[in-house]
């Protein structure tokens, strides 16, 4: 029921702020610093989220398969490879180590 | 999804580099159209949005994957996707509740990831020039690749053209992955021993990439790592995502703080930028 509840808040509240950036006057958003904000909380965000979901298991740190993994598609992304080369990168090399260990 | 790259820039770009633009009623407010200046076509702008279209709508695969492998049911799958139709938020919300996050921890980082989509929405507004019943129905397209695709194109009849074709391939491809993926997952039992628990972070990075241009996104990255990571063992679930999203407001003080010769080269002629704005 919880993840019911997730789910609701999540696409209630992600449909409002698209719908907030079409309905409200233009110069409301368009400060420099608001602007600058909002272009650097996904950096924040996503930054965070890779580095737990790459080193976290069951609330402590680790270091597994999966930072090979990561490794093999931070160097896909270095040569520019497409977005899902890049994550299949990361899961066979995780598959190929975990299979080997 | 190389179009990530334009939006996210697009922000930085103040509108009145082009002023002679704004004479044309229906010219997009970017310097994006300045690469195809006679005006493009009805099937070059078609055939831009169903690129964009088709290369991001199958990665609803990976999306069905790992919310199969985080045990999210497969109704609960297909509904994100449906109702929430933006990635970024769609797999963080996943990865907080298989941390165990409490559902509106969970939900609160996925928002703020989505908060973008109202940048977009903005710039959109005046080229789309959508009222009442189809600006309710065109909202829930309005997210990164639609926004590329559409600020791309110069005059009405275009960017609409390309926001819709764009929207509508994203989201019926999107929707239909989920689904194939979600479902293979299950076929395939254990996901951990495919290696598929690192599609979540590869997804990630690969968004967050085309977003460290200047030192200001790296140190931002950084030290939300830090903050990310050295929090996990000591708060809630959930809670550490929403406190190194802190790192964004705390660089950006410390960087307008720093006398502008400490700043990069590229960061100053940024600020600069926009200081003259």
């Amino acid at each position: 029921m919880s993840v019911w509840i997730a789910i609701g808040a999540t696409a209630l509240g992600c449909y409002l702020v698209k719908l907030l950036g079409l309905s409200v006057p233009a110069g409301m958003l368009e400060r420099p610093l608001v602007q600058r904000l909002a272009a650097l909380l996904p950096v924040a965000l996503l930054a965070a989220l890779t580095a737990q979901q790459t080193f976290e298991h069951q609330l402590s740190l680790v270091l597994d398969a999966r930072a090979a993994g990561l490794a093999a598609a931070a160097l896909a992304l270095l040569f520019r490879a497409p977005f899902l080369v890049v994550v299949a990168a990361a899961v066979l090399v995780t598959a190929g180590v975990r299979a080997l260990g | 999804m190389p179009q990530q790259r334009d939006t996210f820039d697009r922000p930085e770009v103040p509108d009145a580099s082009a002023p002679d633009t704004s004479a044309i009623p229906e010219a997009p407010d970017g310097g994006a159209s300045e690469s195809s200046p006679g005006g493009r076509d009805d099937r070059a702008v078609v055939r831009d949005a169903l690129g964009v279209g088709i290369a991001v709508g199958l990665s609803g695969f990976a999306f069905g994957v790992t919310a199969a492998g985080a045990d999210i049911s497969l109704a609960q799958t297909c509904a994100l996707s449906l109702f929430v139709f933006t990635g970024a938020s769609q797999f963080a919300l996943v990865s907080a509740l298989a941390a165990g996050g409490g559902p509106l921890t969970a939900a609160a980082g996925a928002f703020f990831l989505g908060f973008r989509n109202a940048f977009y929405g903005l710039r959109l507004s005046r080229l789309l020039g959508l009222r009442g019943g189809a600006r309710i129905a065109a909202a829930h397209w309005v997210i990164d690749e639609t926004s590329a695709v559409a600020l791309a194109q110069r005059g009405r009849h275009a960017v609409r053209l390309g926001f819709t074709v764009t929207g509508a391939t994203l989201f019926g491809l999107w929707n239909l992955t989920t689904l194939l993926g979600a479902l293979g997952a299950e076929a395939l039992g254990d996901t951990d021993a495919w290696g598929l628990d690192a599609a979540g972070p590869a997804v990630f990075l690969a968004l967050l990439a085309p977003m460290l241009r200047t030192g200001v996104e790296r140190a931002t990255a950084g030290l939300a790592v830090v903050l990310g990571l050295g929090l996990l063992p000591v708060l809630p679930a959930g809670v550490p995502v929403l406190v190194a999203a802190l790192a964004a407001p705390l660089v950006l003080l410390v960087h307008s703080r720093m006398p502008p010769g400490r700043r990069g080269e590229r960061d100053g002629a940024r600020t600069a930028e926009e200081e003259s704005r």
